[in-house]
């Protein structure tokens, strides 16, 4: 039998389908303890308003590690404690933390203007931006991640509250989604996958 | 008979202690905290309480002269959903003890009268449902903490 040889042009052509494959994909698989999302839902895009009333994109985080959390500052249990849970997570990275932001974004854009979040965000830690916007681009946003919020009737007084997602979805660098976090995973599942996607240099 | 009046008096005494014992007297609250927002924010009341009594008993909310509206809420998280229900009524048991802790039940304090700074004490009047109520100090702490105490120094480097 005769050995088994590649022609050169052959080996080519394997190299370069599978550069476009990984491509596709846009990620390098990353040995992640939380739900990996890789190539199962689309990169991060939105266009909303800063807590500093600035229009920002997806685009103005590219080339940072992204944890994007559905909440509102009328909640009092719940988001708080997710806050404060992901200061604690920043600590734990270090300095590492500075390549991460915490994109808060309000899914009560009717009382959380820009004001009201900045004073929020910033009581929790400094690497969380609050987001807010028209409905249309908040359910735009929530849908693209197959995500969902329900606003509750109002009270008498008129206050009312919001159910929403609870999971916190994660993109590297490039703004690939690649890990979901829910209050039932360990906190130290997602300090590690963060570390893991820190860890990868910044695009070019 | 001296002794033997002393005696009635002391067993009348029990007797009506034992009838009106009011859920305030045997319930020991502990761990009583609230997490300060900003602003007007809503704010989380959070607490300990253990019931020290052979009855049950039952928080139905609490009051404040420091904010407008106090309501008794319970967290949860079904289906990949976070939502809040009002309680009208949660039952500690005798000899029981129930904790009001972030993610479950808590005390929601509205419309605070002036800012509330972290680090100050807030009395809230807990209420039961035999009309009884409990004075108790909550510390207000910052927005990030996680519970009622200061992380001690030896974590706090990270």
């Amino acid at each position: 039998m005769k050995p088994l040889r590649f022609r050169p042009a052959a080996l080519l052509v394997l190299l370069l389908a599978g550069m476009l494959l990984a491509g596709c994909h846009g990620a390098t698989p990353l040995p992640f303890r939380l739900t990996n999302l890789t190539g199962h839902m689309p990169q991060l895009e939105f266009n909303l308003t800063s807590d500093e009333d600035k229009p920002v994109s997806a685009a103005d985080y590219r080339g940072k590690v992204v944890l994007l959390f559905f909440g509102y500052t009328h909640c009092p249990d719940v988001c708080p404690l997710t806050m404060a849970q992901l200061h604690v997570v920043m600590k734990k990275l270090g300095a590492q933390a500075d390549g991460a932001r915490i994109l808060f974004v309000s899914v009560d854009p009717a009382r959380d203007t820009p004001a009201v979040l900045h004073g929020y965000v910033n009581a929790f830690d400094k690497h969380a931006i609050g987001l807010t916007g028209p409905s249309r681009a908040v359910e735009a946003l929530v849908k693209r991640y197959r995500s969902a919020f329900t606003r509750e009737p109002s009270s008498k007084d008129g206050n009312y509250e919001v159910s929403h997602s609870s999971a916190i979805y994660v993109f590297d660098r490039d703004g690939n989604p690649r890990v979901l976090y829910t209050p039932a995973d360990k906190q130290d599942d997602l300090v590690h996958d963060l570390q893991l996607l820190l860890d990868q240099k910044e695009p070019t | 008979m001296k002794h033997a009046r002393l005696f009635v008096l002391l067993a009348g005494l029990s007797l009506a202690a034992g009838v009106h014992a009011a859920a305030a007297d045997q319930v020991h609250a502990s761990h009583a905290w609230i997490r300060v927002l900003p602003g007007t924010l809503p704010a989380g009341g959070y607490v300990t309480l253990e019931n020290r009594g052979d009855q049950p008993v039952a928080l139905t909310g609490a009051r404040s002269a420091a904010y407008a509206q106090v309501m008794l809420h319970h967290s949860s998280t079904q289906g990949g959903m976070s939502r809040m229900t009002m309680v009208e009524s949660l039952p500690i048991p005798a000899h029981g003890t129930v904790v009001l802790a972030p993610g479950g039940y808590h005390l929601m304090l509205m419309q605070p009268g002036a800012a509330v700074s972290p680090g100050s004490e807030v009395k809230l009047q807990l209420q039961f449902e035999d009309g009884s109520s409990l004075p108790v100090d909550f510390i207000a702490r910052p927005a990030n903490a996680l519970g009622d105490e200061a992380p001690s120094p030896a974590h706090s480097g990270h």
